[in-house]
């Protein structure tokens, strides 16, 4: 059976390690053969996931860490990010696409990753996210 | 170190500022808190500003930058301006329709188009 060996990573609130993740996700991202399309939507998930931990969670207070699983596969990659903040109910947040919301400059990075990836499970009080792509 | 190029160019056509995103990605929070500033003093410096962004660079962009967009066009309409956005690459434009922000910017094909798509 072929295993997959994860990627585990604790980061600070900081942009600098939060880039150094990225790229070495989708380095495998890359290694494991996903399309533009696919590579394009684990690439934004990924990025509105960690940006969500730091500001959101963390409220870039560099004392918390951001700690990042990510199982690549030839068949599926699987990402799992989680912030040290107080948390957050995933129904508080509000459909940012609805009239009233549509000229408000936040709250959109939730609808991406969950438009984007094929399932997202919000545990731990809002705190984790894990996020799973299905490669084409 | 190496010196790293403006994120944006601007040009003038007429009363219109047309801005070019130089960067393929608009991910970045320095990036595109550089970016927003630089949207905002072109469109103080104008009564009725008419700011035209060409996406055609553009291959990468998360939802912050998207909150730099809506600040630019409600800080436009504020001052009586018009923004449109044109050269939206289709996996860019799929971001707009996700978000339902397709229905707030007027986006036009290409360059050409949005320019003939300004009031007088």
């Amino acid at each position: 059976m072929n295993v997959v060996k994860p990627l585990k990573f604790t980061i600070a609130s900081d942009l600098d390690a939060k880039r150094q993740v990225q790229e070495r996700i989708m380095q495998e991202v890359a290694r494991c053969g996903y399309d533009a399309d696919d590579t394009f939507a684990i690439k934004l998930a990924l990025e509105e996931a960690l940006m969500n931990a730091m500001k959101h969670g963390n409220n870039l207070d560099r004392s918390k860490k951001v700690h990042v699983q990510a199982k690549i596969s030839r068949r599926r990659a699987e990402i799992t990010v989680e912030d040290e903040g107080p948390g957050f109910d995933r129904r508080s947040v509000p459909d940012p696409t609805t009239e009233e919301n549509l000229c408000k400059c936040s709250g959109r990075g939730i609808l991406l990753i969950e438009a984007y990836m094929n399932k997202v499970i919000w545990s731990k009080h809002g705190r984790r996210v894990k996020m799973i792509k299905l490669k084409r | 170190m190496a010196e790293q190029s403006p994120p944006l160019s601007v040009l003038q056509e007429k009363d219109i500022r047309i801005v070019e995103f130089t960067s393929t990605r608009i991910l970045d929070e320095a990036n595109i808190t550089e970016i927003g500033n630089t949207l905002n003093a072109l469109i103080d410096e104008a009564s009725n500003p008419k700011l035209l962004l060409d996406f055609g660079n553009v291959d990468h962009l998360s939802s912050a930058a998207l909150g730099m967009l809506i600040n630019a066009n409600n800080r436009i309409k504020q001052r009586n301006g018009q923004l449109r956005l044109a050269n939206i690459k289709p996996q860019i434009y799929e971001v707009f329709v996700i978000t339902k922000l397709n229905r707030l910017f007027k986006i036009f094909p290409d360059r050409k188009e949005a320019l003939a798509s300004f009031d007088q």
